[in-house]
């Protein structure tokens, strides 16, 4: 049997050139995020029968099937009937592939949703049409544009409570679009939708004549997002020095790693940093052998001309387009232990493929992520607080501001006696 | 045979392929620079093979710098036994067994009443890992395949007793993972996380792996058990009253063979079976696993005691 012995659409999904778009979703129970989320895995066939059986079993007595136990997956999170961490779900239509990061709503799980958010190439906010533009989402589209998500969408959820007024999703577009204006966020869309009954998520609804924008479903696979990354700055973080040590590979000396950003080709003239040296890509291998181009988020293994002394740690960019070599970084920082951040506290920074310590030297002002106010009297930054940090590093990081860079401008901070993760942050090169 | 095309678009977008090989590629990579003494869990089942490909893919035209291990039960199918020592021996990578069966006889385990050794390979397992000294665990485990699953980071802390903590894990930012660890925990790391069944078929069709001649479809000898079809075999004999027939089955995953049921299926090349999985409305574990029907959460449970 071959592909075209298929239904058409079945050859498509098995068979297809697809990319991947990751998703980013925030929300609680209370929004139907879970609901909505069960709804595209359901509608889009990504939910399998005895998936849907179990639920159906779970969910016995109610007027519905709870689609949301379909996502909740911990014991806990059954018992609370609420989300608590990060769960990854994957769904493909025809025309793409879906990672879709789902997260708690609520301000006790803020850095769960900036870890979601982290990743992702869209988010989608939820807002209960009969709420209105609640805090929380505020806080939602706020932290999406912090860690820089190119795409928004904002779902008016329960449309059929409020009669599908149009008047009620002009009210709210229009709020959000406003207030979406003194934030970073270069693509929103709002779409009216009931992911209770399905109206707009995977098919236009008839209920709601009077909008002609696309379904959910419908933007997600069709949202351009070639032009999101930055194909310009030539980056590329050393991860690991590969020497065959063979017969037959003898002298091959390969500095293996992914593109952060830009394009490297064979023949490029490229320094490396931080001894500043230059020499020429002779060639670069991928996983199928030589390539005549490497771009983000490729993992390959470049090798030069010359042989220099580069080791893990080290940063690979083109002379004329180094980035910024410093010890002293500008950070807006999303805090996530219970031991609170303090200036003079010293800490590991996990930046790129280089590892080394720092201590905070000030902080600026906390934030306050439902206002966006700027509290200049902080002392500390607590769980769950975001705020403005400079910091001193032992050892120069290269690094780019974070807006333009997503990669070389973002790094974790981790408690060296305890090992955990407890600070992420994005850099700010201008003052 | 239509495969994707192997070039890049020219608007530099990388397929979901080319993207899941490459953040795999990064990760197995990252493990080895910032950890110790890694080994990688290589059963003989496909997502094993899979992680083993894109292993050796992180480090040609090197070798690949870390062992294998494989915890036997004693119930493999010995088809999946023969393809593991054929391909470690083609890597020249080192396999070390550990050993379910010799655990039995020196008494550090007992058999479970129902004979599923899905339990007690944990401390199987556990054991191993302490007298190796080895710090990372490279899984094959999938998001896709368990709630559970879908909300474990891709390295996974885990204390002294290999123990899994759902509701403390290190927060998990980009790709900027956190391998450290004191002396005696361990990190569990699953580059294949974000892959899902399709995927790894597709890898498989693309790139022309290898795999078991239990994955396609063969005129076998099963019986029915519980609603599921089960090959007879050395483990499995049928029991009073269940009736042997020949039918074309494959097998969509590769667990104990006492244990894991077949699926009615004509697909004899891969491709074939890529369109089926395309169309199937039942999850692998649903369809295929005696082990996984004991409760919701079964999974979780048994990841809080120090299994995959």
């Amino acid at each position: 049997m071959t592909a075209s012995t298929l239904p058409a659409d079945t050859a498509d999904l098995a068979f297809a050139r697809k990319d991947i778009l990751r998703i980013a979703t925030a929300g609680s129970v209370d929004d139907g995020k879970s609901t909505l989320i069960g709804r595209l895995l359901y509608d889009s066939k990504a939910v399998f029968e005895d998936q849907y059986e179990a639920v159906e079993r779970a969910s016995a007595g109610g007027d519905y099937v709870n689609l949301a136990l379909l996502t909740d997956g911990l014991r806990a999170e059954r018992e609370q009937g609420i989300t608590i961490d990060v769960a990854y779900r994957y769904f493909a239509t025809p025309r793409r592939t879906f990672i879709m990061a789902d997260t708690p709503g609520h301000v006790q799980y803020t850095r769960n949703m900036v870890t979601g958010a982290s990743t992702a190439d869209l988010a989608i906010v939820l807002v209960d049409a009969r709420k209105g533009m609640l805090e929380q989402s505020r806080r939602h589209a706020f932290l999406a544009s912090l860690l820089r998500v190119p795409h928004l969408v904002v779902a008016v959820n329960k449309m059929d409570l409020v009669d599908w007024s149009e008047k009620t999703y002009e009210a709210i577009r229009d709020e959000f679009t406003s207030f979406a204006a003194k934030l970073n966020i270069p693509d929103l869309t709002v779409i009216p939708i009931s992911a209770l009954h399905g109206d707009n998520v995977v098919t236009r609804s008839a209920n709601s004549p009077w909008y002609d924008g696309s379904s959910l479903l419908h933007h997600l696979e069709h949202v351009h997002v070639a032009s999101d990354r930055n194909l310009v700055d030539s980056r590329f973080p050393v991860q690991f020095v590969i020497r065959p040590q063979s017969d037959a590979f003898h002298d091959y000396r390969g500095y293996a790693g992914t593109v952060a950003s830009g394009v490297l080709r064979p023949g490029d003239e490229v320094q490396v940093l931080p001894s500043g040296l230059t020499s020429t890509v002779a060639a670069i291998d991928g996983p199928r052998g030589p390539v005549d181009e490497a771009f983000a988020p490729m993992a390959v293994t470049v090798r030069l001309k010359d042989d220099l002394d580069v080791s893990r740690g080290d940063l690979i960019c083109r002379p004329q387009n180094a980035p910024q070599v410093t010890q002293d970084l500008d950070a807006m920082i999303a805090w996530m232990a219970d031991e609170p951040l303090r200036p003079r506290q010293r800490l590991a920074i996990k930046h790129s493929t280089r590892t080394v310590r720092a201590m905070v030297k000030d902080l600026q002002y906390r934030l306050d992520v439902n206002t966006l106010h700027r509290d200049m009297e902080a002392t500390e930054l607590g769980l769950n607080d975001i705020g403005r940090v400079q910091l001193r590093t032992t050892q120069p990081l290269f690094i780019d501001d974070y807006s333009r860079n997503r990669v070389t401008g973002r790094f974790i901070l981790i408690d060296e006696a305890t090992n955990a993760t407890v600070g992420a942050g994005m850099l700010t090169t201008s003052t | 045979m239509t495969t994707p095309d192997h070039r890049p678009t020219p608007d530099y977008r990388l397929s979901q392929l080319e993207t899941l090989e490459a953040e795999s590629i990064h990760v197995i990579r990252e493990v080895v620079a910032e950890l110790e003494r890694p080994v990688l869990l290589f059963s003989g089942g496909k997502d094993s093979i899979v992680m083993l490909e894109l292993a050796r893919k992180a480090f040609a035209p090197a070798r690949i710098p870390f062992p294998v291990m494989h915890v036997d039960t004693g119930l493999n199918f010995p088809d999946v036994l023969q393809f593991r020592d054929r391909r470690v021996t083609e890597l020249g990578v080192h396999l070390i067994v550990a050993s379910v069966p010799e655990a039995i006889a020196q008494g550090t385990v007992k058999e479970e009443p129902n004979g599923s050794r899905n339990r007690i390979q944990t401390p199987v397992l556990l054991d191993a890992v302490e007298k190796h000294g080895f710090t990372a665990l490279f899984g094959g485990a999938r998001r896709d395949e368990d709630k559970a699953r879908a909300k474990e980071r891709v390295f996974s802390f885990r204390d002294e007793f290999g123990q899994w903590d759902p509701k403390n894990q290190r927060p998990e930012l980009w790709d900027l993972y956190n391998g450290r660890i004191h002396l005696g925990e361990s990190i569990r790391v699953f580059p294949l996380s974000n892959w899902t069944e399709l995927d790894i078929w597709q890898y498989i069709a693309r790139e022309q792996i290898a795999i078991p001649q239990l994955y396609l479809a063969a005129e076998r000898d099963v019986v029915e058990r519980q609603g599921m079809l089960y090959a007879v075999n050395e483990f499995i004999t049928p029991r009073e009253g269940e009736q042997i027939r020949r039918e074309m089955v494959r097998y969509r995953t590769v667990g104990d063979a006492n244990l894991t049921a077949a699926v009615p299926s004509t697909a004899t090349t891969v491709e074939d079976v890529i369109a089926e999985i395309s169309v199937t409305r039942m999850t692998e574990r649903g369809a295929t696993r005696g082990d996984d029907k004991v409760s919701d959460a079964a999974m979780e449970d048994r990841k809080k005691e120090g299994y995959f």
